[in-house]
This record gives structure tokens, sequence and C-alpha cells, in this order.
């Protein structure tokens, strides 16, 4: 159902994934990068034209040079939604994505229909200390980012063939550009996330041992507005862990 | 050959225990570990030590930069060498070396280093480094401007070094209206510069380039790897068109000298066991941040890893050349042998390694700069 394109956009080479009919839902991923399809795309596709991108210094997209921080990004996801045509999108996004997703929304929301967040960075919470994910090592990575070890065992059993590692130290390499100090959030973005005049939608799972739920209430805080979902039994990946519960919630939602 | 007595002031009376449960003393080893009183004691005893070592002969006396760290309680050199500089006459001294992404101005390093030049009259060695990995860790440092920041940092420092101010200096890093360095070094044009390394073919292009030609030394290696690097060093050197000087190339190596080899394994075997397998010990991921090095670079050290990462013996770290030790004439035909080899014009010598007590290390160091250093100072 998904079919692969590239677009050069602000003179980066960049590559999306594509599927599905109806109103286009944009899928921001995380940290780690979109290896292929996943079930939840399939899923979200039979309601949606689904886009997923890589971002800029992430899988197939080029690394370019002018990617310095977070807000470059942003510009960048406005620059994608005008060069495509797309218009009231579903932005969605899981970690760093769901963070780039606010910062798109705090800039413009022009484009957009609402916002579902699963997990996002960038926010930080009083008392609440996220995982250092740059001194984990690629196992502990593993282990920590979903709640049910089978799941953890399943994904380090796979086979990585050796292209893979290229990208995972590629993603890993843009990750750290863009959130190695502060660490996964910017202190500015707390300050106009009043900003954002389209619905939200958080997700979280209750035993996120990335980015702790406490963080969630504190965005719940700061966006009153925003329905604020927490799935028991769940830890950061949210879209692969519960992935049918988080499609009947977007499809519900949105 | 210039002989360098190199210390890294580490925190000696470290519980090795504490240390290995943690996995390592870099960053996360709670400061509940170091005790004041012990540490008065330990500067002063090391300090003395590198005073020592202008009685004893050595031209350098070598102090370096870590952070957060038993390894060494150096987070600032400049306070060590500072606190040489009145206490010495002749020796040089070298910073090996600032770590300047570290910081977050360089004008700092630019005015720290020039006053240490011009108060002991232009006996200073700059050195600049990059900092490791896990300084990223401490500092909060974006690892993937590391390189950037460090040829930024560098030439904001050589030009408040030696164009005449004020000028304005507009970086992508840093920037300053008003670049006016008060005081200029004494030395003319620059104090030397040296670049300490664990190897890279980046570094190396760009310390041997014409327009610097800096001293580039490889640190803590095994003597196969320093081989292949030095030689790297004036091939590069022959490539820009012009052929290197010994003093352009330098090896920094702990070394021990006893009255006998037997002796000489005996008394080192703990100390630098403890210093190779648990004081340099740390994660990839705290080693090697991400950018830190380009990704070849950190897939070939995957591939090494169970060799780097691995806990070695003092035999094995001798046969590898990581580790120098032996009675004197077991030394001094060691040096030699390398010597021929490699042709570095600096040596620089680890005499006080982890755990090693005041005692075997004065012992050490007065072993070596009667029976080693004469013949060494005569290689040329």
């Amino acid at each position: 159902m998904f079919t692969e394109h590239f677009i050069e956009i602000d003179g980066c080479r960049t590559h999306y994934r594509r599927g599905g009919k109806g109103s286009p839902l944009v899928f921001l991923h995380g940290a780690g990068g979109v290896m292929g399809v996943l079930p939840f795309m399939e899923r979200l596709a039979e309601r949606f034209d689904v886009l997923v991108p890589d971002h800029p210094g992430y899988g197939k997209s080029d690394e370019p040079a002018w990617l310095e921080n977070i807000h470059d990004v942003a510009y960048f996801y406005l620059d994608f939604l005008e060069r495509l045509g797309l218009e009231k999108v579903v932005l969605a996004g899981a970690s760093m994505g769901g963070w780039m997703a606010l910062e798109v929304a705090i800039r413009n929301t022009s484009r957009l229909r609402a916002l579902v967040l699963n997990a996002p960075a960038g926010v930080a919470a009083p008392g609440v200390e996220p995982v250092d994910l740059f001194l984990l090592s690629p196992e502990e990575s593993v282990r920590h980012l979903v709640h049910d070890p089978r799941l953890a065992e399943e994904r380090l059993a796979r086979p990585m063939p050796p292209e893979a590692l290229d990208t995972v130290l590629k993603n890993r390499h843009t990750t750290a550009r863009l959130a190695w100090e502060p660490r996964l959030q910017d202190p500015h973005l707390p300050k106009w996330l009043h900003r954002i005049d389209v619905p939200v939608c958080i997700v979280w799972g209750a035993q996120d041992r990335v980015l702790p739920v406490g963080i969630a209430h504190e965005l719940k805080r700061r966006m009153p507005k925003a329905e604020l979902n927490i799935l028991e039994g769940c830890g950061h990946l949210v879209q692969e862990e519960k992935m049918a519960e988080f499609c009947d919630i977007v499809f519900r939602f949105a | 050959m210039n002989l360098v007595l190199f210390h890294l002031m580490p925190y000696a009376d470290l519980d090795l225990e504490a240390g290995r449960k943690n996995g390592t003393v870099w960053v996360t080893l709670p400061n509940r570990n170091f005790d004041p009183a012990k540490g008065h004691q330990l500067y002063n005893r090391f300090l003395d030590e590198l005073e020592y070592g202008e009685q004893l002969g050595f031209d350098v006396l070598a102090v370096n930069e870590h952070h957060q760290t038993a390894y060494g309680l150096m987070p600032s050199p400049i306070v060590t060498a500072s606190a040489l500089a009145r206490r010495t006459s002749r020796a040089k001294i070298a910073i090996l070396g600032s770590a300047l992404p570290l910081r977050t101005h360089p004008l700092t390093i630019a005015e720290e280093h020039a006053m240490i030049d011009v108060i002991t009259g232009g006996r200073l060695i700059s050195g600049f480094v990059r900092g490791i990995g896990a300084e990223y860790h401490t500092f909060g440092v974006n690892p993937t401007f590391s390189h950037d920041r460090f040829h930024e940092a560098h030439d904001m420092i050589v030009r408040a070094w030696t164009e005449p101010g004020p000028f304005s200096f507009q970086g992508h890093h840093y920037r300053s209206r008003y670049v006016n360095l008060w005081p200029r070094p004494y030395q003319k044009p620059h104090p030397p510069i040296w670049i300490p390394s664990q190897g890279s073919k980046e570094t190396i292009d760009w310390a041997s380039h014409p327009d610097r030609r800096y001293t580039y030394l490889q640190t803590f290696s095994p003597a196969k790897v320093v081989q292949r690097y030095l030689k790297m060093y004036r091939d590069t050197c022959t490539g820009y068109g012009y052929e290197a000087k010994d003093s352009q190339l330098g090896w920094a190596v702990p070394v021990y000298v006893a009255e006998s080899d037997e002796k000489a394994k005996a008394e080192a075997k703990p100390h630098f066991e403890a210093f190779r397998n648990v004081f340099v010990k740390m994660p990839l991921e705290m080693l090697l941040p991400p950018g830190y090095t380009s990704r070849e670079s950190f897939k070939n050290v995957m591939k090494a890893k169970a060799e780097m990462f691995g806990d070695i013996t003092l035999e094995k770290a001798v046969e590898l050349g990581l580790f120098v030790c032996g009675g004197p004439a077991t030394v001094k035909a060691a040096f030699q042998n390398y010597w021929r080899d490699m042709r570095f014009g600096n040596l620089l010598v680890l005499c006080q390694f982890g755990t090693l007590p005041a005692d075997l290390t004065r012992k050490n160091m007065e072993l070596f700069a009667r029976e080693v250093m004469p013949a060494l100072k005569a290689l040329h």
C-alpha cells in the first residue's frame, strides 16, 4: 500500500513513504527513524493519506549543512507541507517527532487540522528526569523503549543488516545534533505553546521509561484544552506497543 | 631528543572497587569517593614530583586537562601550570592540552596561556585538544560541533596571539567585536603548539599542514599504532612538499624502571593494571558520543571493542608497547629500538600512573633520569 518517494526541499533530498486514501496525515518519526512500513502506518492508511518522511539527517534523507537545531527542522516542515500542497493536515509525531510537531505548530497552523503527539520530547517537567539515551548501549536502549520485555527480546533477536548500522549511526548523529543540549527539549518552546490553535491529542504510555509520564501532565498543564490519553501497560513506543489503541484514538479524534 | 615528564595527577587513593563497580571512574562515579584531605596531599605530592623532574634534567614538564574523573585531577591545567611557573626556572611547561571546544569562549584560553608565557619569560608550550568524549557528557557541549568549534577556537586564539588588536572576529560559534589581548604572548610569533591525539587522519592532515607544522603527539597507544600514525604524519608532510622534522613528532607512554626486569614488573603490576583496567575504562557510548569521531572511525572501534574495552595484564601491555617497563638496560634498549623505527623527537614519559605511590614514583623518575635519559638525549 505504501510507496517510496524523494523530493528536494531546501536543498535537502528528502525521502518519504506515502500510502492510503483520505485526508492527509503526516507522521513525524522519533529518534530511531523509520526502518520500514510498520503496522500502525498500514492501519492509519485505511482512513488517511499517510505521509511518513525521513527527517533531514535521518534514514534516506540528506544531511543538509543548514541543519543545526530543532528550529531548522520546524521551518523545513513548514516548507514540506507547502511544497506538497497539503492542507487540513493531521500532524502526528512520536517522541522527537512530537517535539518537531509542536515546533511547527507554534510557528504556523494554517495548514494543520489537528496535532497528535505520542510521548513528545521538547518540554521538561520539574522533578522528572528522562533517561540519558546517549549513555545507553544499543541493547539497553531497546529494553527502555518498550514496557513488555517480550517485545524487547523480539526486537533484539531480529538480525541487523550492515547497511542498517549506517542508518542507526546517522540517525544517532542527527539526534545528538538536535537534542544533545538542552537534552531533548527546547526551553523556549513552553513560552509559545498558547499559539497552537488546533485541537491537540496527547498519548502517553503509563510505563514510559524514556520520557516518564510526569511530562505528559506538565504538557497538559501548559495546554489545558489538549486531550490526554494515558495507556496502561505501555512504554515509550506507543504506536508500536499499543498499535490498535493508538490508531483508534486517532480515528476518533481526527 | 626532548625528554618530557608528563603527569596525569590521578586520584591515586581511589577505592578501586568503587571504580570497578561503577563501570567507569568518569562522569558518573559519585564524588563522595573524593576525599579533599587526601586530594590536598596528592596535589602537593604530584606538583613536587614535577618540580623534581626539573632537577633531574627533564626538558619539559607536562600537565593536561580532564573533567569530573578520578583519572586525572586537573580540570584546569592552567592552575597546575601556573603553580609550576613560579617554582621552576629552566624547564619548559607544556599544557597538553587545553580542551578548546569545551570552553565557552576561546579568548579565555588565549589570555591564560599568554599570561603563563609572559610570567615564565617564554617557557610555555601550548597544547590544544578537543577533550575526550566523556567530557561532552560532562559539559553538555554538543559533540557534533566538536571539530568545528575546535578549528574556530584555534583560529581565534592564534589570531589573538599574533595580530595587532583590536580587531573583530565573527565566527559561527565564537564572536568578539574587540579582540585585543592583554598580555600578548612572550614568544614570537606565539608559544609552540603541540597536538596530542589518540590517532586520527583528520588531525594529522590539519596539524602537519605547512601553515601550522604543529608537533603531533600520539598518546597511550600500542607501539605499532604509534609507528603507523607517526609514519602517516611524515608521509602527509611529504605530500605537502616538505620533510617533517623529528621535533614535529612525539610519543606519550607510561614507563617504569627498577633495578631489574623482574623487580620492575613486580613493583609496577598492580598500579599499572589499576591504571589500564580501572582509571582508563569507560563504556563506548561515553568514549565516543555521536559526532566526536567520524562514523567510519566509530565502526572500526566497534569492531575492536573486545580488545579495547577488555582488561589486559601488565605483561600483555609490555608486549604491545603500551607500557615500557624493566631494568635500566631493557628500558634504554626498548626506547633506542623504538626511536630507530619512528624517529620521534619528543618522548613524553608518564612516571606516575594509576595508584603508583610516592616512593616508587620517585625511584622510577631517578632511575629513568640517571640510567636511561642520557642515552636518549643523545639520539638525533
